[in-house]
């Protein structure tokens, strides 16, 4: 039987000016679902995600989740209607300890605990990240992948319906890359949607049930990542005419 | 409450009882000195309400504290003194809820521009009103109220401010403005609406800023537009609150009590060279001690732990 959809992306396009950055978007993604956007450098995959979470407007067309429209609200609106997502740039709040950059997620939003409760949860929330020490560092101090933990362990505070992760993976290391295509299958198998951006193939292939492939800002295939990964129009996308 | 924060609450109980007291020991000169700490430590501290967390520079005291004042002295002899006060509070929220409104989506510099044009456009209002329709550029306050009483009042005031500081730190809504000064886009994607926050923080100041005014309006006596919208004060206040820190609550106390004091000294020294003495201290400060004294202290206390760990 297939599941609810969750989000719906219906006919989106983006202008910047004179330049078309997403093009007629459609795709939808079902609950327990994990979707992959990916596409070559400057196709439009970042953009998709700031139109769902509302940190852009989109020029025309409609996002749905569940059955409300949430492109025309703000992104403060979208946050708390369920869409949780992190950064292509990872954003910590630098002046907050590690546990409240991730108590900072489970107070205003989605979820809306306070005083002792939030700080518990929020402790889970590190755990599950692989976080249970230095929860008191200042978040400063932090190596890359711990910031990137922490900025994921925040997403998570508020119990999203649907997850947005944002090139999570890249600028990890190799051993950093498997901890971390590891984490992201342990939230997979508890059930999370998730909508990933990401250009570690190896992190696609394992990850995404479905693949939705850009190009100039515009969807030239979907389908399993094998299927896609193996279509000529993504090869001649991704390499050029001659190894199509 | 902890053990600590219950310590802290008393012993600021016991500061304010025996702040309370000066007036029976002292008075003429110490005690106006006292009364000029009191209302800078009200205006800077409610000042670094707003603008400590989320970074936006106000030059609107002035215009919240000559609205109290006008409220005091259009209003003295036809409602009684303790009504004045609650609406010179309640004119200065509610302008503060216009231009919060009006400001707050603007960035940082356009802001700061607007309140310091705010103060002179109210200025003009009135000046032009008292010109055309009352006849008299000032208004007489004539009160019985005496120096002990102002400075009794703004005591109260001043520790309502505290009061409230330390309800909004531990509030929801000190968080969400932790996160806003942090990063607005990260703010906004966990469900803040960061606006709101901030205009609740300009209208407290709002609020504090007018009643100050309606406090000092009987002791200047007779109020003229350019003594109650004066520039001056509005970056009075900005140089006391960043000298002593904007990031604790205590922080702008720190900045007060010495450039009160200093102040005092300039003003009757060089008595025609104030505003260039007030735009050096500015550039001193914000080129030298960004984040204050209490930053600086806070920052060497710091270092001194991690070389004793290292040591």
């Amino acid at each position: 039987m297939a599941e609810r959809t969750v989000l719906e992306v219906q006919g989106v396009s983006k202008r910047f000016g004179g330049l078309l950055a997403v093009d007629n978007l459609s795709f939808a993604v079902r609950e327990n679902e994990v979707v992959g956007v990916i596409g070559p450098n400057g196709s439009g995959k970042t953009t998709v995600m700031n139109l769902i979470s509302g940190l852009l407007k989109p020029t025309d067309g409609d996002i749905f989740l569940g059955d409300r429209v949430i492109s025309d609200r703000p992104a403060r609106f979208i946050a708390r209607a369920g869409v949780a997502r992190t950064f292509q740039l990872v954003r910590t709040l630098p002046s907050l300890t590690v546990v409240e950059n991730v108590m900072a997620g489970a107070v205003f939003g989605h979820k809306r605990l306070w005083g002792r409760a939030v700080r518990k949860f929020a402790l889970r929330q590190l755990e599950r990240v692989g976080m249970g020490q230095a929860i008191n560092a200042p978040t400063a101090s932090l190596t890359y992948i711990d910031e990137k933990r922490v900025e994921l362990a925040r997403a998570l505070a508020s119990d999203p319906r649907i997850l947005l992760l944002d090139e999570w993976l890249a600028g990890l290391n190799p051993t950093e890359l498997t901890i971390g295509i590891d984490l992201i299958r342990s939230l997979r198998e508890e059930g999370r949607t998730i909508v990933l951006v990401e250009h570690v193939m190896d992190a696609i292939r394992s990850l995404c049930d479905r693949c939705v492939v850009m190009n100039s800002g515009a969807k030239i295939a979907e389908g399993t990542p094998d299927a896609t990964l193996a279509d000529k129009e993504v090869i001649r996308a991704y390499l050029g005419d001659e190894h199509a | 409450m902890t053990r600590r924060e219950l310590t802290n609450f008393a012993l600021a109980v016991i500061a304010f009882a025996i702040l309370a007291c000066l007036p029976f020991l002292q008075d003429g000169y110490v005690l106006s000195l006292a009364v000029g700490v009191a209302m800078y430590t009200v205006l800077a501290t409610s000042w670094a309400l707003f603008s400590g967390p989320t970074h936006y520079i106000s030059l609107a005291t002035a215009a919240f504290y000559g609205l109290g004042a006008y409220v005091v002295s259009a209003g003295i002899d036809v409602i009684p003194y303790v009504v004045l006060l609650g609406l010179a509070g309640i004119a200065g929220g509610v302008v503060a809820a216009l231009v919060g409104v009006a400001t707050l989506r603007l960035s940082g510099v356009y802001f700061v521009i607007f309140t310091l044009g705010l103060a002179e456009l109210i200025r003009q209002i009135v000046t032009w009103v008292q010109n055309n329709l009352t006849g008299s550029r000032g208004m007489y306050v004539l009160t019985e109220i005496t120096e002990r009483i102002i400075y009794w009042e703004l005591l109260a005031l001043a520790a309502a401010v505290y009061l409230i500081g330390w309800l909004v730190a531990r509030s929801r809504l000190g968080f969400a403005l932790r996160i806003i000064g942090n990063d607005e886009v990260v703010a906004a994607h966990v469900g803040i609406n960061s606006a709101a926050a901030k205009l609740a923080l300009f209208v407290i100041s709002g609020i504090f800023a007018g009643m100050v005014g309606a406090i000092m309006a009987p002791r200047f006596t007779y109020i003229e537009p350019s003594i109650v919208f004066t520039p001056e004060l509005s970056f009075q206040v900005v140089i006391m609150a960043l000298l002593g820190g904007v990031h604790r609550l205590w922080g702008p106390l720190v900045g007060v009590i010495p450039f009160t004091i200093l102040w005092e000294l300039i003003a009757a020294r060089f008595p025609n060279q104030t505003v260039l003495l007030l735009g050096i201290a500015f550039l001193l400060i914000v080129y030298l001690i960004p984040n204050g004294v209490v930053g600086r202290i806070e920052a060497a206390f710091k270092l001194a732990g991690r070389r004793i760990k290292h040591g």
